[in-house]
């Protein structure tokens, strides 16, 4: 679903931004001419990013291109300085009560899972639920036993994270933040910290998960992943997004010589 | 997954054997053992002498205490004044209502099993300050009025002790998270006041509280004696928490941060939830070494003229009807510091021990 790329929307030009969909108004995140700088530094240059509901994109690049820079200003745990960012409708600005609205529908799954290890898992995933969504604790216990059964660890449940495997964190953490019933799930490189045989574990929780229609933008260099599960692969390098086609494409038949270049390196491994 | 889990294997050592694993291994070890175990018995053997087998312990008068050891009757007959100072005889029932209440608040604590424990203890750090403050001083529900000029010996001990490590904590905690607030007016409040406070001796405190502070209050506004070292104890205490909990803060991962603001949880939610338990927890034996230092430090108070059980065994060790009993006087007074610090100190390893849940990082 959702492949109707034109040939101009393949490499964007960063100097003139050419919006991606031709009906904006199903557009759930809609990122406009957007930078950001850490001090003088230019992290981000220019970015023009459409995506529509139920819409998988996977983000690729090399270290340091700004992939976890831009994906965490669209949940807004870094701020941009300049262009536009609109989640769900709301566009993000300092107005604290509009970050919170998008952060309640935006759920993020990190590199170092993040898991609060004061609490149990089935604590980690009532948490937010309970204290931001004001659900009943009954419910919210409910709801996040279904999420476990669905990342397959509820016989987990009342363990710490501490005392789980890389693997098992990372799916509790995904199911944390299903618990909220986001619109939008973000990932940042959500397997890179993982040993190899647990890497299957997630990315089969995350197929599944694509496959239930969620929004998805996923920074990652599984490219397995990217070719099974992306509606399109976006690279960046440099600040910037260089090359944007669906999977096929990207990788059979990529356009820059940059995208080139990176492909070739990854895929030597 | 069908056959059963092998139990670990039990690890059986008999006494015999640790014996000679642990203190005869080897001719080194031996002969450590020999030599420590010889000024054991040529150190604490007088000492013990002196404390037990050759004290006196039965009797009323002075010269009762014959024996070459110590004089026990001094302590025995002089109690009542070490733990209630000038606290009227007929009205000391009340002072007793408290220290039941603060047993029966804190030593279930230290029993596992004990059903509701967790109850007694938000008791005792919540009603019981809020019954002491009616009972200990009187004036109210038509009890009598016992002035604060009255109170000393091991009861303002641990009433100095008591509200100084309550009011500490709360007012630490706010100042440490001020100290690292965004708001460049609420950091710099809280900078100002840890540093000021914290580079003060609290004997200065104290001098600070009973001779100045008077001249700054406003006609007719004046506290007594207790009140102002009491302010001043917990504020000089609450600087130094605040650092102790600032260095739990600083250990939290940013991560932490990060996916509570990720889960939309606010600034008070992120704060109370997530980033002060793991916070509090890391810094449990901080918090703590403050705790016992405080309650050493209350025999500070001494200097104001308030008589804490250290200055109230002061005061009677030069009672010319007991001669020599100093040492008595002193070893008792240290003993009534140990077990409350000892105490202290096992509860919070006990908490350690209980919020560990098993995350390393
Ligand atoms: N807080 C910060 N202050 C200053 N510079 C930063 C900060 N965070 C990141 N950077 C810089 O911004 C650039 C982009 O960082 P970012 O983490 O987004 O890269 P990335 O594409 O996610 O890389 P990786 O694949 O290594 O995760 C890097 O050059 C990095 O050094
Ligand atoms: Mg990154």
């Amino acid at each position: 679903m959702g492949i109707t790329m034109t040939e101009q929307t393949r490499t964007t030009d960063s100097l003139n931004p050419v919006p991606s969909q031709k009906d904006d108004s199903a557009a759930i995140i809609r990122v406009e001419g957007m930078n950001k700088w850490y001090g003088d530094f230019h992290v981000l240059r220019n970015l023009n990013l459409n995506v529509r509901h139920g819409e998988r994109i996977v983000i690729c690049g090399p270290s340091g291109s700004g992939k976890s820079t831009f994906i965490r200003c669209i949940n807004r745990l870094e701020e941009h300085q300049q262009g536009k960012i609109i989640v769900d409708n709301i566009e993000l600005t300092d107005d604290i009560r509009h970050i919170d609205t998008v952060r309640r529908e935006v759920g993020m799954v990190f590199q170092h899972f993040n898991l609060f290890p004061h609490l149990t898992v089935l604590e980690n995933c009532c948490l937010s639920p309970i204290w931001v969504r004001k659900l009943p604790r009954k419910e919210a216990e409910a709801t996040a036993m279904e999420y476990l059964e669905r990342v397959r660890i509820p016989e987990q449940a009342s363990k710490f994270p501490g005392q789980l495997s890389g693997g098992q964190q990372q799916r509790v953490a995904i199911a944390r933040a299903l618990c909220m019933k986001p619109k939008i799930m973000l990932f940042d490189e959500p397997t890179s910290a993982l040993d190899p045989e647990m890497i299957k574990e997630v990315l089969d929780v995350m197929i599944e998960l694509a496959g239930s229609g969620m929004t998805m933008i996923c920074v990652t260099h599984e490219m397995g992943f990217a070719k099974t599960v992306a509606d399109r692969v976006i690279f960046m390098d440099g600040g910037e997004i260089v090359e944007e086609a669906p999977p096929h494409e990207f990788f059979t038949n990529p356009q820059e010589p940059r995208t080139r270049k990176f492909l070739e390196q990854i895929l030597q491994h | 997954m069908a056959e059963p889990m092998l139990k670990p294997p039990k690890i059986a050592i008999s006494p015999i054997t640790w014996v000679r694993q642990n203190l005869f291994s080897g001719w080194y070890n031996t002969l450590l053992t020999l030599v420590v175990g010889y000024l054991l018995v040529v150190g604490v053997g007088p000492v013990f002498s002196w404390l037990f087998f050759d004290a006196t312990f039965l009797g009323s008068e002075p010269s009762d205490c014959t024996g070459t050891g110590a004089c026990w009757l001094f302590i025995s007959e002089r109690l009542n004044f070490f733990i209630y100072g000038f606290y009227p005889d007929d009205l000391q029932w009340r002072v007793d209502v408290m220290f039941g209440l603060l047993a029966l608040s804190f030593v279930p604590q230290f029993i596992e099993r004990f059903p509701g424990r967790k109850w007694f203890g938000l008791f005792g750090l919540t009603g019981l300050p809020v019954v002491g403050y009616f009972l200990v001083p009187g004036g109210n529900f038509g009890l009598e009025v016992v002035e604060s000029s009255k109170w000393g010996g091991l009861m303002l001990t641990l009433i100095l002790a008591y509200i100084g490590i309550l009011a500490s904590l709360p007012i630490g905690i706010v100042l440490a998270l001020g100290r690292r607030s965004e708001m460049p007016i609420i950091r710099g409040i809280c900078v100002v006041f840890i540093e000021v406070w914290r580079a003060v001796p609290l004997i200065t405190v104290l001098f600070m509280a009973s001779v100045m502070l008077p001249l700054f209050l406003p006609d007719g506004m004046n506290f007594e004696k207790l009140m102002r070292a009491l302010i001043g104890i917990t504020l000089w205490q609450s600087a130094y928490m605040a650092e102790v909990i600032r260095g739990g803060l600083q250990a939290i991962p940013r991560g932490q941060y990060e996916a509570a603001d990720a889960l939309g949880l606010g600034y008070w939610k992120k704060t109370g939830l997530i980033i002060l338990p793991q916070a509090l927890k890391m810094v449990i034996p901080g918090i703590v070494n403050t705790f016992i230092s405080l309650f050493k430090d209350t025999t500070l108070v001494l200097i104001i003229g308030l008589f804490d059980i250290l200055g109230t065994v002061q005061s009677t060790i030069t009672d010319p009807a007991w001669q020599n009993v100093a040492i008595e006087g002193y070893v008792f007074v240290a003993f009534c510091f140990w077990v409350f610090c000892f105490g202290i100190s096992r509860y919070s390893q006990n908490l350690e021990r209980k919020l560990d849940t098993g995350h390393r990082t």
